[in-house]
C-alpha cells in the first residue's frame, strides 16, 4: 500500500491519495494518468490491469486500486 | 428517414398511442416494428445489414457467453480437486477460445464498417494506378452504421470481459441495435444502461411525454432556428476559401463552431426527448462542451459516448497490451521517464488516428485526429507547470476572468482545429489557417461582406438570438438540471414556452422551398 | 373542482391562442400577389362572384389575356367567367372546373388547349399560384395531387404557413394592408394589358421531338370532357391567336381528332384570323404571346358570335337580377381601360 501511495504521489504531488475517495470522478486523474499508474504498477508489483478492470471502480481510491492488485496477485 | 421530415412526424404521431395502447407484452414488438419501419427508409439493403449485424453480434456474444459458462461450471466442478495451476491453464485455455470469437467477430463487422467507408476511395485508387474501370461509386456508408456497430461491438466486447452474461432473446439484442431515435447520428449506447430501460414494459406517465416533447422542440429550435440557417453562410464561406480569407476565415471558424453545436446538439437533444416520451432514458453525449476549461475536458464533455467509447475499448486495451509492454521494457534503457510515456504517446495517437477516420475518409481528418492527440499530450506535459502557477498565483485561478479566458482558450483552440474538418484539403486548410493572421480585411466584413453569404439581416438576427437562447439555457444548467425545475412552474408558463417555441419554428425556421420572389416573377412566358 | 376549471381554461386559452397566431401568421406570409405577379390572385378572385355564370373559359395565360368578358356581356349579353392562371395545367383546369361546379352553372365551357403539351408537373412557384387560392374540398386536394413536383409536399398546401414562411424577413405593408381584404384585379378573370409591343419577328419553331401531344394530358382532356357530359355541360376547345410559342400541327391533328371523335367544336383561330382581324402590330402586348386589349376585344367580338351561333344563350343584359353587377364591372373596367390609355400603356 506504501508503494502505491508512493506512485500517486508521483504524478500529483499536492493530491492526498490516503483520504481521496473520488479520484475519476473529480478528474484528479485523467486517463493518462491511468495508464502512466498501470505501467508503474507492472514495474512495481509485476502485476498487469487488464483492460477489463481499468473502470472507475477500480481506480476510484487507493484502497480499491490496491484491493485489485492484491486480487489479481493471488489469481496468478 | 431524416428527423424534420414528415414521414417521421407520422411514425411519431402513430407509435405513441399505439406503444402506449398495446398490452404491455407487446411493447418491445411495436417499437421493434418502429425501428425496422424507419430503418426501411434508408433502403433494404441498408436494413438487411442491420438485421444481420444484430443477429451476428448477437450470435457472437452467445457463442462467448457459452465459453464463459462452461470455464466457471468446470471451475465449480473441480474446485477442489484441481490445482492452482491447473485452474490458471483451464482459464487461459477458455480465455484463448473467447479471444478468437471476439477478434472473428471484430474483425468481421469493423471490416464491413471500414470496406463501406473506404471502400469506392480504395476502388478509385485501384483505377488510377491499374488503369481500371471499376464501379466503386454504389459502395457508400449505409445510414447510421458507423453508430450502430460501435454500439453493438461494444456489447460483445462487455460480454467478452465477463462484464454482463450474454443475451439470450435474440429480439432484444435487434431491439437494441435498431432502435431508431439513436440511428440518426448517435449516441453510441452500451447494452446494460440502455437496456435498464429499453428492456423494460412502460406505462403512460404524461411527465415524460411532457419532458421529451419540450427536449424535442428545444431540438428542432436548434437545428432549424440556429444550424440550418449559419449552415447557409458556412458553405459559402467555405465554398471561396481565397476570397473569403483573414477575418471571414475567422468567422467561418466561429459560425462553424455555432452550427455544429447547433446542429450534433439537437439532433441529440431530440433523440433524448423521444426516447423520454417512450419511457427510455438515453445517454446524454453532450455536457455544455463549450463550457470547458482544456481540450482534455471538452473531449470528455463533447461527444461523450464516443470518447468514452474510444477510451474503454481502444486507449486502455491498446496501452496494456502485450505488444506495447513489451515495447515499455525494451524502452527502460533510454530511461523511466521515456519508458513510461512510452504507452501514454502512442494509445494516444492510435486512439486519435482513429478518432480522425471514424469522423471522415480524407487525409484532413487524420491530421485533425493527430493534431488533437499532440494539444493534448503538451497540455499533460506542461501540467505541472500550470500547477505551480496555480499553487504560485492561486488568487488568479479563482477570478471569473481566468476562468472565461481559459475557456474562450479552448473554444478557439478547438474551432482552429476543426478548420481541417471544413476545408476541403490539408493546403487549403493551413492557406486559411494562415490568412487569419497575415490577411488584414475586417472593415471588409461590415462592407458587405457579411451580407454576401447568403443570409439576410433578419436570419442572423434569428441566430443571434438562438444563440443568445442556447448560452442561457447552458448558463443556467451549471446549477444543475434544468428540466426538473422547468416541469414545476405553473401550467401556463410552460405552454406559453411550447408555444414561443413551436411557432419560433414554424415561422422562423430554416425549412422547405425558401421563398424566392424572382420565382414567382411570371416571366410571361 | 376549482383547480380543475383554472386547468381547463389555461388549455383551452392556449390551443385558441396557438391556432390563432398560425392562422395570423399563415395569412400574414402568404403573397398576396397584389402588385407583383398578380395573376397569383385570379384562383381566389372568382369566389367573390356572386351570380352564376353562363360560360366558363379555363386554361392558362392565353385565357386570362386574350377574353374580355366585359366585352363579352356588354356585346351579346353572354354572362363569362375566365378560370385561368399563370401555366395552368390540364389536370389544374379539370379541378378548378370541378371546384367551380359546386356553385356555379355554366352552359359553355371553352378549354383552351395550348396547356395540354405539358404532361407531367411544371413548376412549384406556378403550382402554388393556381392552387394555394383555392378553396378547401376533394378538388383542391385532386389539383395537389396531381401537381406536385419534386421535393413539394402536400401537407404545405393545407398550411401555406409551411411553405410561405421564410417570407417573414420581406413582409411589406402591403402584407399587412391586404391580410384581410384583396384589391380586385381582373375584370371576371381578365387581366387587362394595354401597352402595345409588335411582333418585329417570327422565330423558327424548334423540331418536334415527339410528333404527340402526351398521354397523361389527352387523359385528363377526356376526364375534362366526361365531367362536362356529366353535367349537361358542352365543351369547347380552343386555340387562342398567339405566334410564340408555337402552335404545332402535329398537336393540332391531335385536338381535332379528339374533337372529332367527341362531336366537339375545336375553335383554333389560328386559322380564322381573317374573320377576327388580330393585327400583330398593334393587338400584341409582347411580341406575340399574348393579346393586348384591343386584341382581347377583337377575340371577344369574334367569340361571342361563335358563341351565339353554337347553342341559344340567354341576354342578361335585360335581366335585372344582372344589371347593377354588371354595370358595376363595366364601370370598374372603363375606368381602367381609360387610366391605362390616358398613361399611354
Amino acid at each position: 500500500m506504501e508503494t502505491l501511495l508512493e506512485i500517486l504521489s508521483e504524478l500529483h504531488p499536492d493530491v492526498d491519495f490516503a483520504k481521496e475517495e473520488q479520484l475519476v470522478e473529480r478528474g484528479i486523474l485523467g486517463s493518462f494518468d491511468v495508464v502512466m499508474l498501470v505501467t508503474r504498477i507492472e514495474e512495481e508489483f509485476d502485476v498487469v490491469i487488464p483492460a477489463r478492470l481499468i473502470t472507475p471502480e477500480t481506480f476510484r481510491s487507493a484502497a480499491t486500486l490496491y484491493e485489485t492488485i492484491e486480487q489479481l496477485a493471488e489469481e496468478d | 428517414m431524416l428527423f424534420s421530415s414528415w414521414g417521421f412526424a407520422l411514425l411519431i404521431a402513430v407509435l405513441l398511442p399505439v406503444y402506449y395502447l398495446v398490452p404491455k407484452k407487446l411493447q418491445q414488438g411495436v417499437l421493434l416494428l418502429a425501428n425496422l419501419v424507419f430503418y426501411a427508409f434508408a433502403g433494404w439493403f441498408a436494413l438487411l445489414l442491420l438485421v444481420l449485424t444484430a443477429l451476428s453480434a448477437y450470435a457472437f456474444a452467445r457463442g462467448i457467453g457459452r465459453v464463459w459458462d462452461r470455464q466457471k461450471e468446470t471451475l465449480a466442478l473441480h474446485r477442489d480437486d484441481w490445482e492452482k495451476a491447473q485452474k490458471k491453464a483451464w482459464r487461459e485455455q477458455m480465455e484463448k477460445r473467447r479471444r478468437v470469437l471476439l477478434v472473428l467477430c471484430l474483425v468481421l463487422h469493423f471490416g464491413i464498417l471500414f470496406g463501406m467507408k473506404y471502400g469506392a476511395g480504395a476502388i478509385g485508387l485501384v483505377n488510377s494506378v491499374f488503369g481500371t474501370a471499376w464501379d466503386g461509386t454504389r459502395i457508400l456508408l449505409t445510414m447510421g452504421a458507423s453508430f450502430y456497430t460501435f454500439s453493438t461491438m461494444g456489447y460483445v466486447i462487455d460480454v467478452h470481459r465477463g462484464k454482463y452474461p450474454a443475451e439470450k432473446n435474440p429480439l432484444r439484442v435487434l431491439l437494441f441495435t435498431s432502435f431508431f431515435p439513436i440511428l440518426v447520428q448517435g449516441p453510441i449506447s452500451r447494452f446494460d444502461t440502455l437496456g435498464e430501460t429499453l428492456f423494460l414494459p412502460h406505462a403512460f406517465e404524461r411527465e415524460n411525454l411532457e419532458a421529451g416533447l419540450v427536449r424535442v422542440l428545444w431540438g428542432y429550435a436548434k437545428k432549424l432556428l440556429v444550424a440550418d440557417r449559419l449552415l447557409v453562410a458556412v458553405k459559402q464561406l467555405l465554398k471561396f476559401p481565397d476570397t473569403y480569407n483573414g477575418a471571414f476565415a475567422f468567422l467561418g471558424m466561429l459560425l462553424y463552431a455555432a452550427t455544429l453545436y447547433a446542429d450534433f446538439t439537437g439532433g441529440i437533444d431530440i433523440t433524448i426527448g423521444i426516447g423520454r416520451m417512450l419511457g427510455i432514458r438515453i445517454d446524454e453525449n453532450f455536457i455544455r462542451p463549450y463550457f470547458s476549461k482544456s481540450i482534455a475536458e471538452y473531449w470528455r464533455r463533447w461527444h461523450i459516448t464516443l470518447g468514452a467509447w474510444f477510451k474503454e475499448y481502444l486507449y486502455y486495451p491498446v496501452s496494456v497490451s502485450k505488444p506495447l509492454r513489451r515495447l515499455t521494457k525494451a524502452a527502460r534503457r533510454f530511461g523511466d521517464g521515456f519508458a513510461r510515456r512510452l504507452p501514454v504517446y502512442l494509445a494516444t495517437f492510435a486512439v486519435w488516428a482513429v478518432t480522425g477516420m471514424w469522423h471522415g475518409n480524407s487525409w484532413n481528418f487524420l491530421v485533425w485526429g493527430l493534431a488533437n492527440g499532440v494539444i493534448l499530450l503538451v497540455s499533460e506535459e506542461l501540467s505541472p507547470l500550470y500547477e505551480r502557477f496555480h499553487r504560485r498565483f492561486w488568487r488568479i485561478g479563482k477570478t471569473w476572468g481566468y476562468r472565461a479566458f481559459t475557456v474562450i482558450r479552448t473554444v478557439l483552440l478547438l474551432s482552429c482545429l476543426r478548420m481541417f474538418d471544413c476545408y476541403a484539403t490539408v493546403p487549403e486548410t493551413l492557406r486559411a489557417f494562415g490568412s487569419m493572421f497575415t490577411v488584414w480585411n475586417l472593415p471588409m466584413l461590415w462592407n458587405g461582406g457579411i451580407a454576401s453569404l447568403g443570409l439576410s439581416g433578419g436570419d442572423y438576427l434569428v441566430a443571434a438570438i438562438g444563440i443568445l437562447a442556447m448560452f442561457a439555457v447552458s448558463m443556467r444548467q451549471r446549477s444543475g438540471a434544468l428540466l426538473p425545475r422547468f416541469l414545476n412552474r405553473p401550467l401556463w408558463v410552460r405552454l406559453g414556452v411550447y408555444g414561443v417555441l413551436l411557432v419560433s419554428i414554424l415561422v422562423f425556421g430554416y425549412y422547405g422551398f425558401g421563398f424566392d420572389a424572382g420565382q414567382f416573377i411570371y416571366n410571361r412566358f | 373542482m376549482k383547480k380543475i376549471w383554472k386547468t381547463i381554461g389555461i388549455w383551452l386559452l392556449a390551443v385558441v391562442l396557438l391556432i390563432g397566431t398560425l392562422f395570423l401568421a399563415g395569412r400574414l406570409v402568404m403573397p398576396k400577389y397584389q402588385s407583383v405577379s398578380i395573376e397569383g390572385s385570379l384562383t381566389e378572385e372568382y369566389y367573390r362572384e356572386t351570380l352564376p355564370h353562363d360560360v366558363l373559359f379555363i386554361g392558362d395565360c392565353e385565357v386570362f389575356s386574350n377574353v374580355s368578358p366585359i366585352a363579352l356581356f356588354n356585346e351579346y349579353g353572354i354572362t363569362p367567367y375566365i378560370r385561368g392562371s399563370a401555366q395552368q395545367l390540364v389536370w389544374q383546369s379539370y379541378y378548378l372546373l370541378e371546384d367551380a361546379l359546386k356553385t356555379d352553372a355554366p352552359k359553355v365551357v371553352v378549354f383552351n388547349v395550348l396547356a395540354l403539351k405539358y404532361g407531367e408537373p411544371q413548376s412549384e412557384a406556378y403550382n402554388r399560384m393556381t392552387i394555394d387560392g383555392m378553396r378547401f374540398g376533394a378538388a383542391k386536394l385532386g389539383a395537389i395531387r396531381a401537381s406536385m413536383t419534386e421535393g413539394e409536399d402536400p401537407v404545405s398546401y393545407l398550411f401555406p404557413l409551411l411553405r410561405f414562411h421564410a417570407r417573414w424577413n420581406e413582409l411589406s405593408e402591403e402584407d399587412v394592408r391586404c391580410l384581410f381584404f384583396k384589391q380586385p384585379v381582373s375584370h371576371a378573370g381578365y387581366l387587362m394589358r394595354t401597352e402595345v409591343r409588335p411582333v418585329t419577328q417570327t422565330p423558327k419553331p424548334a423540331p418536334l421531338l415527339d410528333p404527340h401531344l402526351p398521354s397523361s394530358s389527352m387523359e385528363w382532356l377526356e376526364k375534362l370532357y366526361r365531367l362536362c357530359e356529366e353535367h349537361g355541360i358542352t365543351l369547347v376547345l380552343m386555340k387562342s391567336p398567339s405566334i410564340v410559342p408555337h402552335w404545332y400541327d402535329e398537336w393540332d391533328a391531335d385536338v381535332t381528332a379528339f374533337a372529332n371523335e367527341h362531336g366537339i367544336a375545336y375553335w383554333n383561330t389560328l386559322s380564322e384570323n381573317d374573320a377576327i382581324g388580330i393585327d400583330y402590330a398593334l393587338d400584341t402586348c409582347d411580341m406575340g404571346q399574348h393579346l393586348n386589349l384591343s386584341g382581347a376585344e377583337k377575340l371577344s367580338h369574334w367569340l361571342g358570335r361563335e358563341l351565339k351561333a353554337l347553342m341559344e344563350l340567354p341576354d342578361r343584359r335585360t335581366d335585372p337580377a344582372y344589371e347593377s353587377v354588371w354595370a358595376e364591372k363595366t364601370e370598374r373596367y372603363e375606368k381602367e381601360k381609360a387610366a391605362k390609355t390616358a398613361a399611354g400603356n
